[in-house]
Parts: structure tokens; sequence; C-alpha cells
């Protein structure tokens, strides 16, 4: 299937990134705040930004048990960083009532890599694109992941090879920006797997 | 830079501006002690500023104001999982500094706290940490953004609760970004002058049609409803200071403000967290300020 309409999470975070990004690859992008626009999706993207923030937005706007709902009948799902860590099935040095969606069976830790003074840019290699430019904001770390997790490209930070953009089914995560860098390659990946 | 070789950088403008990003379609809460920063956390903050007085209570004690006590910023640091902002004074690169040794997330070079500096902004390009700073206007948003800021908002006038001053900034921003964006490339000189902006940036922001950096909003906003005026009238994120610890219920406003700043477009969202709030703070009419903070800087 090709995705013709691909939603992008907009309840906070880097929105319009994405929403460039996407444009470039000639889909049809709408912004969801709603379980209607949600409903009306062949694919979503949740974005950077605060995942407590938009959990919270997520329960505030009727849109966490439906989005919930859609990715276990398989809508095809990519997130980045926060995007990342509401999808994973555990999260580390989170609030202690941090929920999460648990379709990718793997651990992540907040800010893993460290606060924004530690935020950096390196390249990294992924599997099916090449080098393209790691964009990491205060950046989850991916620390254990299950044997259904596919691992398409891995970063060392100096503490060995971590994961930074997995997939399990259709559902996609990455620990860095690739929509900052304005590189759509990613992006074309995800939407070329559907 | 080769695949093998992953040498990472930090402190570039991609990396300094990218948290700018994330902050988007958020509310950046100002809190003075970790009590207020779970409440602020709890009800959808992006960030918190932590400073020892909200610009009220600045206001009204009077005195010199300066950065907040390092373990005041530290306990906010322990206390909550999302970004923590401070202020230093305008031109106190020392107090700077201290922040980016406390491995703040941002700074705010603020007018907020009393001018160290009659002349200069701090150097923000120095820092690996990243700086916001305030503009009443496009010239001083990018003089700002030469020296190194990441992120501007409008000054407003902090500590009113009025949201009129903040709405004057937004509004002369917007409209001189237009007029650049609709400017003959041969007009743009003059038009740099009249901004007193570097040449370069003034014709950035004439191709791009917008600040090279996100444009937040700062300075007298109390209420959901003020949270959705400035949103429709292009700020991309609100600051709320005083807004919400000296509302009746801060919980229920700090909730109203952060869901009205992701639906802002959706009036019946706004209309349903607004009511029943209870009072928003008191405020003040600008027009009986004996200070206005908004004309420190330049």
């Amino acid at each position: 299937m090709v995705a013709r309409r691909v939603g992008v999470l907009s309840l906070q975070g880097d929105v319009g990134e994405h929403v460039s990004v996407l444009e470039s690859l000639d889909v049809e992008v709408l912004k969801v705040r709603t379980p209607q626009q949600l409903a009306s999706v062949d694919a979503l993207v949740v974005p950077g930004g605060e995942s407590t923030t938009i959990a919270h937005l997520l329960v505030t706007s009727g849109l966490q048990d439906e989005l919930g709902a859609s990715i276990n009948d398989g809508l095809p799902v990519f997130g980045t960083c926060a995007g990342l860590i509401l999808l994973s099935a555990e999260v580390l040095d989170g609030r202690s009532d941090q929920w999460s969606y648990a379709a990718l069976a793997l651990s992540v830790r907040r800010n893993g890599y460290g606060r924004q003074i530690a935020s950096f840019e390196s390249p990294v290699e992924v599997r099916g694109v090449g080098e393209v430019a790691g964009v990491f904001i205060r950046a989850p770390k991916i620390e254990r992941c299950d044997d259904g997790v596919d691992v398409l490209a891995t970063y060392d930070h100096g503490d060995g090879a971590h994961p930074v953009l997995v997939r399990q089914g259709n559902v996609w995560g990455a620990s860095f920006h690739p929509e900052l860098a304005h590189d759509a390659r990613v992006h074309g990946l995800f939407l070329d797997s559907i | 830079m080769s695949s093998t070789n992953q040498t990472p950088v930090t402190g570039t403008a991609i990396v300094k501006r990218g948290l700018a990003d994330m902050l988007r379609g958020g509310v950046i809460m100002d809190v003075v002690n970790p009590e207020q920063a779970k409440i602020a956390e709890d009800a959808g903050a992006v960030a918190v500023m932590a400073l020892e007085r909200v610009p009220a209570d600045i206001r009204r004690d009077g005195g010199v104001a300066r950065m907040s006590d390092p373990l005041m910023i530290q306990e906010i640091q322990a206390a909550v999982t999302i970004p923590v902002m401070a202020k230093a004074r305008i031109g106190h690169f020392a107090e700077a500094q201290i922040l980016e040794a406390l491995d703040v997330d941002y700074i705010d070079e603020s007018e907020v706290l009393t001018p160290a500096d009659e002349e200069h902004h701090i150097d923000k390009w120095a820092f690996t940490v990243p700086f916001v700073c305030g503009a009443t206007n496009l010239g001083e948003a990018l003089r700002r953004i030469s020296e190194g800021a990441c992120m501007i908002r409008s000054k407003g006038e902090a500590g009113t609760g009025n949201v009129v001053e903040a709405v004057r900034h937004l509004r002369t921003i917007n409209t001189q970004i237009r007029r650049l964006h609709s400017a003959d490339a041969n007009e743009l000189y003059a038009l740099a002058k009249d901004l007193q902006a570097p040449l370069a940036l003034v014709q950035e922001v004439a191709a791009i049609g917008k600040l090279p950096v996100p444009l937040f909003c700062a300075g007298g906003i109390s209420t959901p409803a003020d949270a959705s005026l400035v949103l429709q009238l292009g700020a991309e994120a609100v600051f709320v200071g005083s807004g919400i610890f000296k509302s009746e219920d801060p919980t229920r406003m700090a909730q109203a403000i952060v869901e009205a700043t992701t639906h802002f477009e959706d009036p019946s969202v706004v209309a349903k967290v607004s009511t029943g709030l209870g009072s928003a703070m008191k405020g003040w009419e600008t027009a009986s300020l004996e200070q206005r903070l908004a004309e420190r800087g330049w």
C-alpha cells in the first residue's frame, strides 16, 4: 500500500519540520489533533517535543486510546525522539507515572545522551539509505532491544554502539531528528516500507 | 567526516535552535521552587524557567534583580524531567557562565532582571548552551540573533498580567517581516540601516519570510484566551511568568493554558478550558507603570 495521506501528531513539538519533509515526498500531509483526524490518515508521524507534554495532551485530547487501537490495528507510525519514547515498551528515567504504547519492544532512557549542553550532531549510517546527519537533542538512548526489533542504524557515543533507528513491523522509532536536517530519506524509507 | 569516524559536535546552531524547535506549541512556565516545578510538569509544561521571584514580585519588591541561587536551580533540575531554563542579567556573561556550568538547558538573557551592561549584550556564540532573548521589534530581534540568540521571544511587559505589550511586539515584528519579504532586493540595504540590523540577516528574513529562529511570546499572558490570541498572531509557543502561580487555582490555570496553546485554533476547546477557571492574576494597566522592563536592552 502507498500512503496517500500521512498525519503528523500536532499536539506539541517540531511539527512544522516533519510537515515540510513529508510534503517534499509528495504525500498529502494532515496535522492530527483529534480522533476524527487520526481516523483519516494512512500513516502517522509522532514528532520530537516533550514526551511528558505530548502524553498529557494525548489524554486530554481523547487520542490516547484511539492511537493505541490504531497502532494495534497496524497503522504505520514513525516516532522521533519524544515520539520514540511514546512508542517504547519501557521508559527509564521518566516520570514515575510515565506511560507509553509499548509498540517497540525496547527500553529507552530519557535524556540518555545528556542534557541540552550535551546535545550533538554526528553522521549516522542508515541501512538502505547511507549516511545521514544525525541531530540528537536531549536525546533518548535505546539501551535494550528485543530480538523482534530490526535495528537500521547504530551510533557509538563512546560507550558502545546503541541503536538509533529501529523498526518493529509497522512501527518505527529514531533517537535523532532526520527532520531537523531537512533530509527526507529516512521518512522516505518509512513510507516505502508501508 | 566519515561514517566510521563518528565524531559528535556539540553547540552547533542546528542543535541549539533544535531545542527551541522541540518546545514549539508548548508552554514554558516560571517557577520559584520544586513544588511549583512539579505542578508545571504535571500540567503539561514543555519547560520551566527557574527563578527566585516571578516578575510580578520583582516589580513589587524593587531593588536589583539578579540570577537565581544555584541551589534553587539544582533543586528544580532534580524535581522534573523537562528542560530547565534560567535567567541571566543583560550583559552579565559571568552569570551566564555559571548557568552553563550548572547544565541549565536554556539561558534567558532577560530584561526582567536588572541589566548589568548598558551597552553590550552577552556574546552568545561563546556558549554551548543556547540563549533566548526578548525583543520589541525586528531590528532588536536580529541584533540578538547576530549575537547568537537561538530563540526570540516578545518582551511584552512582564509581571503585569496585561498582554497588550506582547501583542504590540508580536505585531510589530511580524509586520516588519512582511515588509522585508515583499521588498525588492535593492531596498534591503536601506531597510537594514533603518532596522539597525546586519544586512545578511535582513536578506535571510526577506528570503524566508520569517525569523531564522523560533519566535515565542512572553510578557503578560495570563489566560487561555491570551495564549490563543498570541499563537494566532504568529507566536510558536508561550512563556507564562506570573500568570500561573499568581492566579486563584494555579494547577487548573496551568492545564488550561497548555490545552489552549495546543488547540488555539479551536475556540470550542479554549472556551471549555476557560470555563470556571477562577480569577486570573489581578494585573496592572501598563500606562500606570513606573518601570517599563521592555525598555531594558537595545
